[in-house]
């Protein structure tokens, strides 16, 4: 069965593929940013311990 | 438009071809504000900051994971919301979305909501998001709902977590306080859906939900009503005196506690006569209120919050 591409058919697919397309794009972006975050978080802990540890051994 | 009058074959959104709003609408975003607000609130209000993106990010799985329960329940639930005035528009008892694509969906956003909120913030407040899309899905769809009159004060728990989770995210754990939100909304939830369930009785009824009203009859329900709201002011109140309450909350809900009792009281001391006379007014008011009750209790614990950053608030 085909339908004439102007059918509602076609601009409700279309609206459900943009609304997905946009909903993985930001969950793309969610991640990421996510992972930049805790990757920092994890540099300034890393950087205090090493600054508590040199402070520790330092005469 | 109406479903019945203008039926045409080649117009009627085929299953599998619904909108892309057909499967938001799955994931009830009205009690989706809800529970990000809850969730917002108790993130917002513990002890220990939070970075703002992971903040945002467990805010949006919490939310995720809150729609994903209402997937599931409007999978489970489809015959009764068909019967229902108030739910007969849904994707799936409208025949817009397909049951299995409703249980898929609520199935799959369930897991990433779960997974991702452990990820971004912590186990403890993934444990409780995955225990919360449980209870409601099935402790309170499956089985309470159909079951039992005290399916609403039970399954109320389900929407009482979503602080609980917004602590934990920030704090890693549970505490008096986060217990407390908890119970505010848990006892809250009674007296709001009976007031609802008294001028929307024919729907219940039709549907054969055992709510109270159909079960117990009108007049005990109005005693329900009146109970349950003088068991919550203790609750209510009591959060004013812990690390998150303060002096403008305690006002607040003071203020608030005495009205919504006043309501009850009102709603108690009609009966049917009365109430179908002028169209159950007072229930509707009192069930408006509850709404608005909810959301400046909440809103007050913001202010506390946020007078401590001025040196204000709190004891």
């Amino acid at each position: 069965m085909s339908f004439p591409p102007e059918h509602e058919i076609f601009r409700r697919r279309f609206g459900r593929n943009l609304g997905l397309g946009l909903t993985l794009a930001a969950f793309v972006l969610l991640v990421f940013g996510l992972t930049v975050v805790k990757v920092t978080q994890v540099g300034h802990m890393l950087a205090a311990e090493k600054a508590a540890t040199a402070a520790g051994k330092a005469p | 438009m109406t479903d019945t009058t203008t039926f045409k074959p080649a117009t009627l959104p085929q299953a599998g071809e619904a909108g892309f709003g057909d499967y938001v609408a799955l994931l009830k975003p009205r009690v989706m504000s809800l529970v990000v607000f809850t969730a917002l609130v108790g993130l917002l209000v513990a002890p220990v900051p939070v970075h703002p993106f992971v903040g945002l990010a467990a805010i949006l799985f919490i939310a995720l994971g809150a729609g994903a329960s209402g997937a599931l329940n409007m999978w489970w639930d489809a015959d009764i919301d068909a019967v229902m005035r108030r739910t007969a528009k849904r994707p799936v008892p409208s025949g817009r979305v397909a049951p299995g694509e409703a249980l898929g969906l609520g199935l799959a956003l369930s897991g990433i909501a779960v997974v991702m909120l452990w990820l971004a913030a912590n186990a403890v407040a993934a444990g409780l998001l995955a225990f919360t899309i449980f209870f409601y899905a099935v402790v309170y769809s499956m089985w309470l709902k159909r079951s039992t009159p005290q399916n609403i004060v039970i399954g109320g728990a389900a929407g009482a977590f979503p602080p609980m989770i917004g602590w934990a995210v920030a704090t890693g754990g549970v505490s008096l306080e986060s217990l407390l939100m908890f119970a505010l909304i848990f006892m809250w939830t009674p007296p709001h859906f009976w007031a609802l369930a008294l001028f929307m009785k024919e729907d219940y009824h039709k549907a054969g939900v055992p709510m109270l009203t159909v079960t117990h009859g009108r007049r005990a329900t109005r005693v329900h009503v009146l109970v349950y709201t003088l068991l919550l002011v203790p609750v209510a109140v009591g959060i004013g005196f812990t690390q998150i309450g303060g002096p403008v909350y305690l006002a607040v809900s003071i203020a608030l506690n005495a009205a919504f009792v006043v309501g009850a009281w009102r709603i108690w001391r009609r009966d049917e006569v009365q109430a179908e006379a002028d169209s159950y007014a007072v229930e509707k008011r009192v069930f408006r209120f509850s709404l608005w009750y909810l959301f400046l209790l909440f809103g007050a614990l913001l202010v506390e919050r946020a007078l401590q950053n001025f040196g204000l608030g709190g004891w």
